[in-house]
Formats: C-alpha cells, sequence, structure tokens
C-alpha cells in the first residue's frame, strides 16, 4: 500500500488531536491532554514517540493509559507508536487544564484548587482546624465535609454536602 | 519451585533495597486490610496507600536490578530473593496488628520515608531523584492521614486510648533501628546518592512527637533491643509473610496478569 508522505508538523498535531479523545480509563470525563499527562509528542520517522508522566507512582490505569494511546494512534492510522513513561518533573494536579477542570465538575467532581509549590499539599499534623472548604460540584454551597482523605481512586478525596445533601468526589491537589 | 535468584551486594543495591523493600513490605501488610478494615472508607483508604507504596517499590527495585549488574527486573527482586536479601526495617514486616496498630505504624514510616523523599529528590542518581520527586507528595497524604487517625484514637475513647498506648509500647523498640548509622548509609552519603537515614531523626522526632503529644500518647522509655531487619536479619514474622508474598511466583515461575 503506497501512503502519500505526511509532513512532521501534520502528524504529531494529528497526534495531539488524538489524544485528545483518548479518556483516563479511571476519570472518563477528562481526556490524557485534559489531564496534563502528555509531556511531548515526536515524529522518529518510522515511528511516532508520545511521552507521557505517571499520575501516582501505583495508578493502576497506567499500563491501560499505554495501550490506549497505542490503539488510538494505531486506528487513526498514526502508527506505528511508542510509548515513553518520563518520571520527572512529577506531574501535579496543576497540569490539568481549565477545560479539564471544567469537565470534572460538570462530572461531579470537585476539581482541585493550586499546589502551594512552597508546600506542596499543606499539612497540618496537629489541632482539627478544618482542611480549606471544598465547593460542591452539584450546588456551589461551601457547606460541604470530608468523610474519608481516599476514595474510589488514590487520587480522590470523598465528602458530603451539607446543602444539597450528596455525596461528591474531590481530586485531591497534588 | 523456582530457584532464588543471588545478588551481588554492593552499599549502592543495599541502600536501594531498603527503600524499595520498606515501601513494597509495608504495602503488602497495608493490603491484608482489604476486606478487613473498620468501615468501608479506612478499608480503600489503606488499600490506596498499599497502592502507591508498591508503585514505589516497583520503581525503586527496578533501579536496584539496573544497578545490580545482572538485569534483575522487579518482580524477580521482589518474588524471587531469600528471606536475608530483603532490606526492610524490622519494623515493616510486624503483623498488621488493630487498626491502632496500623495507623501508628503508618505515621512513624510515612514520615520517616516523606523526610528521606525530601531529601532524595536531590539525588545524585537522577532516577531515584524522579521517584522521590513523585513519591514525596503521596507520603504527605499518608502522613496526614496516619496523623489524624493517631490524634483521634490517642484522644478517643478509653478503650481506643488504651489500644493507642498498647500500639506504640510494641512499635517504639522497632525505632532505633531506623536511625543506626553504618556503612551503607555513609557510602550513600558520599557519593550523593541519599541521605543517611539518621539524617532525618531530628525532624522526624519533632513531627513524630508532635502528633504523639496532640493525641495524649506518651512513648515507651527506649530499649536497650535492636532489631536488624535492614542488615537482612529479620523477624519471625518475615518468612510466613514471604511465603504468601511468593507463592505464586514460585509456583508458576514467570506468570504475568
Amino acid at each position: 500500500m503506497s501512503q502519500a508522505p505526511v509532513a512532521a508538523g501534520t502528524r504529531t498535531q494529528r497526534a495531539w488531536a488524538v489524544l485528545a479523545t483518548v479518556l483516563d480509563p479511571e476519570v472518563p470525563a477528562l481526556s490524557l491532554r485534559d489531564l496534563g499527562i502528555v509531556r511531548d509528542v515526536r515524529d522518529g520517522g518510522a515511528a511516532l514517540e508520545v511521552v507521557l508522566t505517571p499520575t501516582y507512582s501505583g495508578c493502576p490505569a497506567t499500563e491501560v493509559i499505554t495501550q490506549s494511546v497505542v490503539d488510538a494512534i494505531a486506528a487513526a492510522g498514526l502508527g506505528p507508536v511508542t510509548v515513553t513513561l518520563q518520571r520527572a518533573p512529577a506531574w501535579t494536579t496543576d497540569w490539568i487544564s481549565d477545560d479539564g477542570r471544567r469537565k470534572l465538575r460538570a462530572y461531579g467532581i470537585a476539581p482541585p484548587g493550586p499546589v502551594d509549590a512552597a508546600a506542596g499539599v499543606p499539612i497540618r499534623l496537629v489541632g482539627r482546624r478544618a482542611a480549606p472548604a471544598i465547593a460542591c460540584p452539584r450546588c456551589d454551597s461551601l457547606q460541604t465535609e470530608r468523610l474519608s482523605a481516599f476514595g474510589s481512586t488514590a487520587c480522590k478525596a470523598l465528602y458530603r454536602c451539607l446543602a444539597c445533601r450528596e455525596p461528591f468526589e474531590h481530586f485531591k491537589p497534588l | 519451585m523456582t530457584a532464588s535468584i543471588q545478588l551481588h551486594h554492593t552499599p549502592q543495591l543495599q541502600y536501594l533495597l531498603r527503600l524499595g523493600d520498606t515501601c513494597l513490605i509495608l504495602g503488602q501488610r497495608l493490603g491484608e486490610w482489604t476486606g478487613h478494615g473498620p468501615v468501608l472508607e479506612e478499608d480503600i483508604a489503606l488499600a490506596n496507600m498499599a497502592l502507591d507504596l508498591i508503585g514505589q517499590a516497583r520503581a525503586l527495585l527496578t533501579r536496584a536490578g539496573q544497578t545490580e549488574g545482572r538485569a534483575f527486573d522487579e518482580d524477580q527482586l521482589a518474588f524471587l530473593r531469600d528471606e536475608r536479601d530483603y532490606r526492610n526495617p524490622t519494623l515493616v514486616e510486624l503483623p498488621r496488628g488493630d487498626f491502632a496498630f496500623t495507623v501508628q505504624r503508618n505515621l512513624l514510616v510515612a514520615t520517616l520515608l516523606k523526610l528521606l523523599w525530601q531529601k532524595l529528590a536531590e539525588s545524585s542518581d537522577a532516577e531515584l531523584a524522579a521517584i522521590a520527586g513523585k513519591a514525596v507528595k503521596e507520603a504527605r497524604y499518608h502522613q496526614q492521614h496516619a496523623a489524624d487517625w493517631v490524634v483521634r484514637l490517642g484522644d478517643g475513647t478509653d478503650e481506643s486510648r488504651r489500644r493507642s498506648q498498647a500500639a506504640l509500647a510494641q512499635l517504639w523498640r522497632y525505632v532505633p533501628e531506623l536511625f543506626e548509622a553504618d556503612a551503607v548509609d555513609e557510602a550513600a552519603a558520599a557519593t550523593g546518592l541519599g541521605p543517611r537515614w539518621a539524617d532525618v531523626q531530628a525532624d522526624w522526632q519533632a513531627e513524630v512527637g508532635a502528633v504523639l503529644a496532640e493525641a495524649g500518647l506518651t512513648p515507651p522509655a527506649a530499649s536497650a533491643f535492636r532489631s536488624t531487619g535492614k542488615r537482612g536479619v529479620h523477624s519471625e514474622h518475615m518468612g510466613p509473610m514471604l511465603a504468601e508474598l511468593q507463592q505464586l511466583q514460585r509456583s508458576y515461575p514467570g506468570g504475568v496478569w
């Protein structure tokens, strides 16, 4: 089969567009680009190279995501592709796009606030001062309380809204 | 049965194994809570932390295998070593105990790991620095979770307080091993691979001490007992745990998901 040569920019641009359609298997409201884990797409001539940053060290979705990228790039006729996992700099929830944050809220997950660059995650080892209020993604009330620091996945905490009485999840700043 | 792998021990390898095995073995112990947590939310929280730890162990054991020189992979290192080649401090292999024991141990270990990761993020080994840069964020959440529970149980009911004080008495004698200086640590400090564990002792005492004070718990007096897991000489609890950990790979060599 003969194919017209594709300009490098076009091929990587098309790959970026494809990656905007590949969903995170654990938070299927977000694409990999919304999640901010795509670092680079390089055209190596024979094969494309997609560079991803893993989210959590033990995230069980990492292997699924890698395979989804390979499948989606191949289905778009842009293959073959290799996926490289790049650990540094470490992924942060600050890389979730504004569009991604909007999609999270619409999906019923309160998006993460900004990570304090100096302190990382704010730690309060003593005292029972309440953590900063998280707005309910359904009714926007700040009258919410945390039920558990860990939810259905390591990246989320369980909350409930005291105004509309609905439970919800919060994507923790990392 | 698949034969065990034999390692060429160097200070560098032992340093990496101490970190990797601390994560692996505590991850295994926390995983044992799955289906047994006191409430569903805590069952899930412990499983999530176990996943983080095992993810960290995978990265560290992969790095350890690369430096060992014979291309052992993470699975070979996790599942095919003899007991004496595991280099975790004894503290993390103790049976999971009750929930008070588990959250107190988590506080002691998460505080240690958080402080180590902060320094390891500057390691001369770029891969170790990258692993640490990610893991430190996770360890902060582990430490926060443990601290919340230690205070809640220590400053709780008579029963929770009694159990908390009993757990602390059991755990405290395994603490000195964490900060014992030896040639492995000296080599790591000299090459820039990472800090001596003793280098974080003062910060560890300050952070753990603050939580225990808030919880109204008093550490017991120091004892002369010294555990020796970091040198490969483990407690009687290690063997049965490894039997369970290794059983699948020993019975079905090379088996993968």
